[in-house]
């Protein structure tokens, strides 16, 4: 098994960028636009509404997040299993932060709980020279340890448990924009126009405007600053010169140690910036979606977010819109058992169409079992009235694994992603 | 002193190290919280000695070393087989339900449940080994999604199919209970506690796995392809191939591990049937470094301290701080192996050099 190595670059070398981009356009329309048409036959609002859209977001945040932290440290080279480790200690310290001075610095405590956790790593993998993936998997072992032992030191008697925490009273600020989504404007109330047009349920314009408001309604401010990383993480990486210095460390160290590049250091930046997002995920769970630690918080949400990187091809955009994906399917998750239902009538037809356009360009196989596949869901759908609690709770990770299943071929890691880096000893 | 035994000190320092870095960190942690560690390993170790502490550690260890050599088989090849959890939680659902639904000699019964469990772990596993194979899906993150996705199907095939029906006030859902001639008797009772026999199997599995991955062909390719996998391909061995059956192989074991309690306690698959074993399987199996016999020591001592622990509870003390404890053992065996490793590398290299000098040394002298 590896990760990277220079014929893997060769191979994948040249894709069409901006095609890539068009692509994804239309194909985003065509999904709204089916989501819109199953939502309108099946009659589940819940599939496109505000508050869908809404829980999306918030759900997406955590997970892109992690994306984000992955991506700093793989872009460097150094793959970051222990993501949901960093996570679990940001969940925790950011609980005990909370509780103890206030939500800001929860904030600031969960970040730095991620980076202890991620100098670990570090110092494992970038100085010892451990495997990066026993590192990753240890660090996670050892996160969940930590966290408990220490919620029985510092939680119990306290209005808390070894396995929660005290309630995190005060929460920190949030805001809705005003006109479009019925916002307070310097004391004013605003009027709502994106709610109204969704209250119409107008085919496809409804739809739309709602997935508009629910990206506008009741934004926690740790939100607004998640999307801005997404671009900001775009500029510092590929705009800048510590950022460009950083991605030469995990495309090809040897030759940027040769052109006085410190890579242990941008090493060690890349695990590091990767923890203090993790950590940050963490402290949002916490502070902002549940308002109290509780063990087992993190739900395996750190994996999500390397899928959602590895999805999203080592790119920002991508890892947000991946991010933006498996946010949606953990909303409908959480909101209507109805929508669950509708999505498979979704999956379905999109199985059936994909598998058409599979006979179209010849790819026989792929072809007639997207179709068989479809055909079968779309039975499930027909035949059942509801999806078995059991079933919905596992949709996101259905919905992981899948997309890594359909995606995985077409994507590029950096060039000496996992590959250990020691001064001295090219490794070609 | 001589070079091989120069190494084997070298080597010795990675459990040395652990143990030592183990106390130390408990010790100041539990000074930090106020307590008093020296007493605290004392009653620790009291308790621990006795019998039934013994006979209990034994018990727990059984499970904790057949997970370990699942997951330490796919370590081996560079395989990160993390969905051990799932794979053995099904097998043990399935294998019990299997297992209670026919009726064999006992024998017979036996080899049956752990057929059908090691089918189970091997199929789910194989999932991700497909997945890997066919799409270049990364064994982590896919084996970790499918552990979800087993506790999901889990819990819908026992609430749905596999149950059997509750009885007056029961609350508890379980499969139906398997027969005698499915169950193991105990092999022993020490200490007023049962010894339960799978402990037999479970060394017989350790060492028809030390003899597939030392001593068979299937072994050497296992193990060149975790070393050096390109020169593996390059002499003939089918990468592909050697992940699928490698995933097989890892989940088959993986679904062992259920099995005993399975036999020699539960008799069914209930909702609190043991949990968390994958984990802590990975955890024997780094600090156990891969070695059938390293495994098993890292399991007695990791289910040792587990129960030595509880006494700590009495005491006053958290017995939570064993998870710093396990978790310090973990990180400086992973940490020292590496140092020692490269170490004794840079002792080979130092040798050789000295050889080849004196060979050329010997040459001209000869030659002259």
């Amino acid at each position: 098994m590896s990760w990277g190595g220079p014929d893997t670059a060769l191979a994948q070398a040249t894709q069409g960028r901006r095609l890539e981009a068009r692509r994804m356009l239309f194909f985003l329309g065509w999904v709204i636009l089916l989501l819109s048409a199953v939502r309108w036959a099946t009659g589940a609002p819940d599939l496109t509404s505000s508050g869908t859209y809404g829980a999306a977001l918030r759900l997406a945040v955590p997970i892109l997040l992690a994306g984000l932290g992955g991506l700093y440290a793989e872009r460097t080279g150094v793959v970051n299993i222990g993501l949901e480790g960093m996570m679990i200690l940001g969940t925790w310290f950011g609980a005990w932060g909370g509780v103890q001075f206030g939500p800001w610095w929860g904030v600031v405590l969960g970040i730095t709980g991620g980076m202890l956790g991620a100098l670990v790593h570090a110092a494992a993998t970038i100085t010892f020279g451990v495997n990066q993936i026993v590192s990753g998997v240890a660090i996670n072992i050892l996160a969940a340890g930590v966290a408990r032992f220490l919620s029985v030191i510092a939680f119990t008697g306290h209005g808390g448990g070894a396995t929660q925490s005290p309630q995190v009273t005060s929460s920190l600020p949030r805001l809705t924009v005003p006109v479009l989504a019925g916002g307070k404007f310097f004391g004013w109330q605003s009027p709502d126009v994106l709610g109204w047009l969704e209250q119409r349920h107008w085919f496809l314009i409804s739809d739309t405007s709602a997935m508009f408001r629910g990206f506008m309604v009741d934004l926690s401010i740790l939100t607004v600053i998640t999307l801005l990383l997404v671009p900001g993480t775009y500029l510092f990486l590929w705009r800048t010169r510590l950022g460009l210095r950083m991605r030469s460390a995990g495309e090809n160290p040897w030759a940027a140690e040769s052109l006085g590049v410190r890579v242990y250091t941008m090493k060690y930046l890349g695990v590091l910036i990767s923890g203090a997002l993790a950590g940050l995920a963490g402290a949002f769970l916490v502070l902002e979606a549940a308002g109290i630690y509780r063990e087992g918080q993190t739900g395996g949400r750190g994996f999500i977010g390397l899928a959602a990187m590895i999805f999203g091809n080592w790119r920002p955009s991508g890892v947000a819109a991946a991010a933006g994906l498996f946010g949606y399917a953990d909303a409908l998750n959480l909101r209507s058992a109805e929508a669950i239902h509708a999505l498979l009538l979704f999956v379905g037809i999109s199985l059936t169409a994909l598998g058409i356009w599979y006979l179209y360009r010849r790819r026989l196989l792929g072809g007639v079992l997207s179709i068989v596949i479809g055909g079968l869901v779309f039975l499930w759908f027909a035949v059942t009235d509801a999806v078995p609690r059991q079933f919905i709770f596992i949709t996101p990770y259905v919905a992981t694994l899948v997309v890594l299943a359909v995606a995985s071929q077409r994507l590029r890691m950096p060039t000496y992603d996992g590959i250990p880096f020691r001064k001295g000893e090219q490794i070609s | 002193m001589n070079k091989g035994f120069r190494i084997r000190l070298l080597w010795l320092l990675v459990p040395v190290s652990a143990v030592v870095l183990a106390f130390g960190v408990s010790s100041l942690v539990l000074i930090a919280i106020g307590e008093n560690p020296i007493s605290a390993f004392r009653s620790m170790f009291q308790y621990g000695s006795q019998q039934n502490s013994l006979v209990s550690t034994v018990n727990r260890a059984v499970p904790l070393y057949v997970a370990g050599l699942a997951v330490a088989i796919g370590f081996k090849m560079n395989l990160f087989n993390i969905g051990v959890e799932g794979q053995y939680r099904l097998a043990a659902l399935l294998s019990a339900a299997a297992g209670a639904a026919v009726a064999l000699p006992a024998p017979l019964h036996i080899a049956f449940i752990m057929l059908v469990a090691m089918a189970v772990g091997a199929g789910w596993a194989g999932i991700a080994g497909v997945l890997k194979v066919k799409r270049g899906v990364h064994e982590v993150v896919s084996t970790i999604m499918l552990n979800s996705i087993a506790t999901g199907v889990t819990a819908y095939l026992l609430a749905n199919y596999l149950r059997k029906p509750l009885v007056g006030s029961e609350l508890l859902l379980a499969t139906r209970p398997i027969p005698a001639s499915g169950q193991l008797p105990p092999l022993a009772v020490i200490g007023g506690e049962d010894l339960r026999s799978f402990v037999l199997i479970a060394v017989a599995l350790g060492v028809l796995v030390y003899v597939l991955i030392w001593r068979t062909r299937f072994g050497y390719d296992l193990r060149a392809s975790g070393i050096n996998p390109d020169a593996a391909r390059a002499s003939g061995i089918d990468p592909n191939r050697m992940i699928l059956t490698t995933m097989l192989i890892s989940g088959a074991i993986a679904g062992l591990i259920g099995m005993s309690d399975l036999f020699g306690f539960f008799h069914a698959y209930t909702l609190d049937f043991p949990a968390g074993l994958g984990f802590d399987g990975i955890a024997v199996a780094l600090v156990g470094l891969n070695h059938p016999v390293g495994i098993a020591i890292a399991a007695m001592v990791f289910s040792w301290v587990d129960r030595a622990a509880q006494i700590l509870d009495l005491e006053g003390v958290p017995k939570e701080v064993i998870i710093i404890t396990k978790g310090v053992i973990i990180l400086s065996v992973v940490i020292a192996y590496e140092v020692v490793r490269r170490l004794v590398q840079a002792q080979e290299v130092k040798a050789a050099a000295e050889e080849t000098r004196r060979l050329e040394q010997t040459e001209e002298a000869v030659a002259a």
